[in-house]
């Protein structure tokens, strides 16, 4: 049960690596204090299988790549009250975006037929439609802070998190970067 | 009223002006352009494609300031200062105004600086975080460039280039040897060296890396070096040009 007191926050990655994830869990001995103040409803490093419907705070990593991307976007934007897009690629498209100077079909035969050696083919089922072009989260939903990096730094993303806890909107442009 | 006329250091008698910046009182030659100027006196103006010892280009309107009086922003690179100016360089306007410059610079070509040579050495990523250009608005473009790799210790991602012309100018001004021009309008303009040959069949570049070092974003670059490990040094340029004079 969720100590109503607290901030709940969800997260979840689209098109990216994880790393973003893996930087959020670098904040080491520091998930112990946020835990006090935080309740993480919804994440890939937690067990629920659900998106509450009422949130505080959503945060996105990844670009937006395929429909499925696209649906978990706005499902957060609808059930979050402040949304994030944490790091370079849910901010500019970055790496995931670099496929869109070529055409979806190259990619796929690239991907799929052209570099394998076991059972080539474009895969018919279970895998989400990519979209044409990979585009960043605010460019499908509006998002009302950006962090940049790649990914962004452990000591970033806690400056953000301790700054919403304390009621202020942080300016993460002082601390980090695109490509930081 | 101007002041009495000064010897510089070449002879020329130029007249001493004085004008504000920022609320700041200041005296310059009349000479000097408002950059000039604003940097003698640590009054930071973002630019990118100004470089000292090179002429002046006026393209990338970054170091657009606002003069009282007149009706619309002016490159502080390309206007020189006249007596009882009254500059601003930090208005909400013209901070708008860069930050889309920045957006627009970076929706045009491939601007993804965590796979880039030069990230952590690059002016462009540095403007983007000096003028808090935290996101791009506009559509990308995601239209694919040339990379021409053909020159043996050098290589020009056209993805990366911002079109500042720093190469064209160092090559023609301060090497002599005019490899590099640009060709093309709009989208399709490109630096490009020669008569649009690969570089590495050009019979006027001497391989002297002066483009490379000069170039402010990860366009021009050492080949063999991976993400993050292009560093630049261009201050060997204003000696350059000063021992160079008018030759």
């Amino acid at each position: 049960m969720s100590d109503s007191a607290k901030i709940t926050l969800a997260t979840a990655w689209l098109d990216g690596c994880s790393g973003c994830h893996m930087s959020f869990l670098d904040l080491d001995q520091r998930l112990i204090e946020l835990a006090a103040k935080v309740d993480i409803v919804y994440s890939p490093i937690v067990d629920t299988k659900e998106l509450p419907v009422d949130v505080d705070v959503g945060i996105l990593e990844g670009a937006v790549s395929t429909e499925e991307n696209l649906q978990i976007a706005r499902m957060f934007r609808e059930r979050c009250k402040f949304l994030i897009s944490l790091g370079d690629c849910a901010v500019s498209g970055n790496v995931p975006s670099m496929r869109n100077t070529f055409d979806l079909d190259d990619v796929f035969d690239h991907a799929f037929v052209e570099t394998v050696q076991a059972q080539p083919g474009r895969p018919t089922e279970s895998l989400p439609t990519l979209l044409r072009t990979v585009v960043p989260i605010h460019h499908v939903v509006n998002v009302d802070l950006f962090v940049q990096g790649c990914p962004p730094s452990a000591d970033t993303i806690w400056y953000v998190l301790t700054e919403l806890i304390a009621g202020r909107t942080p300016d993460p442009t002082q601390i980090t970067r695109f490509g930081a | 009223m101007p002041g009495p006329p000064v010897t510089t250091s070449t002879g020329v008698k130029v007249r001493v002006v004085t004008l504000k910046i920022n609320e700041h009182d200041i005296g310059a030659r009349e000479t000097d352009s408002i950059l000039d100027v604003a940097q003698a006196n640590h009054i930071r103006i973002p630019s990118l494609c100004f470089l000292e010892g090179l002429s002046t280009w006026g393209a990338c309107r970054l170091c657009v300031v606002e003069i009282e009086g007149y009706p619309r922003p002016v490159s502080a690179c390309s206007t020189t200062v006249s007596e009882g100016m009254v500059i601003t360089t930090h208005s909400d306007r013209l901070k708008r105004y860069r930050r889309t410059i920045l957006e627009l610079l970076f929706a045009e070509r491939n601007h993804v600086c965590s796979v880039c040579v030069s990230n952590g050495h690059c002016e462009l990523q540095d403007l983007a975080a000096e003028c808090g250009m935290d996101h791009v608005r506009v559509p990308y473009r995601n239209q694919p460039y040339a990379v021409d790799s053909t020159h043996e210790m050098y290589r020009v991602d056209h993805n990366r280039c911002v079109l500042c012309t720093r190469c064209v100018r160092v090559c023609d001004e301060i090497e002599g040897a005019h490899t590099w021009d640009v060709m093309g309008r709009g989208i399709e303009c490109q630096v490009i060296t020669d008569l649009n040959q690969p570089w590495g069949d050009s019979s006027s570049c001497t391989s002297c890396g002066k483009c490379v070092q000069v170039c402010p974003t990860g366009a021009l670059v050492k080949k063999g070096t991976a993400a993050g490990e292009m560093e630049k040094h261009d201050e060997f340029l204003p000696y350059l040009a000063q021992m160079r004079g008018n030759r």
